[in-house]
């Protein structure tokens, strides 16, 4: 990595800088017109705490679900074999190209009061999903768990699986095996999938505002109160902004110094 | 001195093809039974189907009169056959402790866990010594003997190790020869395959030479050792030269 710029030939090298330009400029000009003096009043402003709290609560109960139903689901994709596994791995992948909105309705389909679980689920216990808490962090989980899964998946197939072997050697079961050391062998892969999912889950916006709706205090994540915002007091939306890009940016940067350094090395 | 393990006319292979052909031999209680051979000759899946890895397709494998072909390598471990493998089979992240006691998890009992280390720290001290290192850390020498620490925490009565001489040098090589010793004298039986046909019988009690998967030779070590046609195959033409065969 340490070569001169000599090195790159230039018809790389105008396209590289330009695509850097065009991820860094809108941060830039994010910054440049955030209005500094009013950030105090903005922040204190109602609902901008509450929006805040909802989004956290939310993108880390996705996480946690992701991680409990996406590292199985990663271990079984990583060992299993044949066209079987292509299917699941086909299956899985689809929220990841799928539009979020059409992720949303689909959930709406499945978990509305008519939907196929969602009615069952209405007659036999009343409880309704839509427009709920619930299903905002449905939504965020539908849409990142794949991220997660297909990161531990690429974990555990570099994992040398010499040390699942001598495992069994030693007498341990396949689960023993799984809990003892392949997980610990793979938890750099699993953490850094689960700042992705995080990630992800954090600025979900159109599955959550399909299925969930768009309710202050219950639904009305920061990416909803961004788009709001935008409607109706432009410099409100960039100070929300500011502070999605804040929190992400201090999450990637304190996570990586803790784990992602070793899943890099 | 009565067999422990029995191999009576055991064909064994992979896919269709057998490697062993009409194989016969046994590992004495109290010995060190030393098979040697050339590359392909069928070290390798002896050791496989005695740890269960690899059935049988003819005869038997029995250990203490009962018969163990068929059951499977958890069953056989159970039963007191403890394999090291060939080598680079310690968790380099765990340390050397953590390691060893990996060696218990057929052991129920904590506290069975914890006597055992005890009894390996007495017989192995890199076990005391380095026990909060990296298992990742240690030289190939050393991590050869935590392998060996960790096979005792079941107890075995048949250690079974797959060329423990397989890359050290000569200085190390002499020092973990010593320690398969130790465990010999501990009271195990010993049956080990090896490339280096000299670290190989300058242990063992007694020698099975295989060849093309069938028992070309087999007595003690010293008669295999002093035998003209082993010298000749495998030594380089005299038992004086230090010669051994290249290894895969």
């Amino acid at each position: 990595m340490r070569r001169g710029r000599s090195g790159v030939p230039v018809p790389l090298l105008i396209p590289a800088s330009l695509g850097v330009a065009f991820l860094v400029l809108p941060l830039v000009g994010l910054l440049v017109r955030t209005p500094w003096s009013e950030l105090g009043p903005q922040l204190a402003a109602p609902g901008v705490g509450e929006a805040l709290r909802l989004s956290l609560i939310c993108a880390t109960s996705a996480t946690l679900i992701s991680l409990v139903l996406g590292v199985p689901l990663a271990w079984v994709l990583a060992r299993s074999a044949g066209r079987g596994r292509s299917v699941l791995r086909a299956l899985v992948t689809v929220p990841l190209v799928l539009p979020p909105v059409v992720g949303g309705v689909a959930l709406f389909l499945v978990l509305g009061r008519r939907g196929l679980i969602g009615h069952w689920l209405f007659e036999t216990t009343g409880i309704t999903i839509p427009f709920t808490t619930a299903a905002v962090v449905l939504a965020e989980t539908f849409v990142a768990m794949p991220f997660l899964v297909i990161s531990v998946e690429g974990a555990l197939r570099a994992a040398d699986a010499r040390f699942e072997d001598v495992a069994a050697t030693l007498g341990a079961d396949r689960w023993t095996t799984f809990r003892r050391v392949t997980l610990p062998l793979v938890s750099p892969g699993v953490a850094a999938g689960a700042v992705l999912c995080w990630a992800r889950a954090l600025g979900e916006f159109g599955a959550t505002i399909t299925f969930a709706g768009n309710f202050p205090g219950t639904t009305q994540t920061m990416p909803l109160a961004v788009y709001l915002a935008l409607q109706r007091d432009p410099e409100a939306a960039i100070v929300l902004s500011l502070v999605l890009l804040v929190v992400s940016l201090a999450t990637l940067l304190l996570l990586r110094d803790r784990w992602l350094g070793r899943a890099a090395a | 001195m009565s067999a422990l393990l029995e191999l009576q006319g055991v064909w064994a292979g992979y896919g269709g093809s057998d490697v062993l052909r009409d194989l016969t031999f046994s590992v004495p209680a109290g010995s060190v039974t030393c098979v040697v051979g050339p590359n392909g000759a069928g070290k390798s899946t002896i050791l496989r189907v005695v740890s269960g890895q690899v059935t049988p397709r003819k005869g038997t494998v029995t250990f203490e009169g009962k018969r163990i072909s068929g059951l499977n390598p958890r069953q056989i471990l159970g039963l007191g056959i403890v394999q090291v493998a060939q080598s680079h089979s310690l968790f380099p992240d765990m340390t050397v402790r953590e390691n060893v006691e990996m060696g218990g998890f057929l052991l129920r009992d904590r506290a069975e866990v914890a006597r055992r280390l005890r009894q390996i720290e007495d017989l192995f001290p890199i076990v005391v010594d380095r026990a909060e290192d990296k298992a990742g850390a240690l030289s190939g020498g050393q991590q050869r003997l935590v392998e060996f620490a960790r096979c005792l925490m079941l107890d075995p009565k048949l250690v079974v190790l797959d060329e423990p001489s397989m890359g050290l040098d000569p200085k190390t090589l002499k020092n973990v020869l010593q320690q398969v010793r130790t465990m010999w004298e501990d009271g195990r039986t010993i049956l080990l395959v090896e490339q280096n046909v000299r670290a190989g019988l300058s242990l063992a009690t007694r020698a099975v030479v295989v060849e093309s998967g069938q028992v070309r030779l087999e007595g003690t070590g010293s008669e295999v050792n002093s035998n003209p046609e082993i010298a000749h195959l495998y030594l380089g033409g005299g038992t004086a030269s230090a010669a051994v065969p290249a290894s895969d």
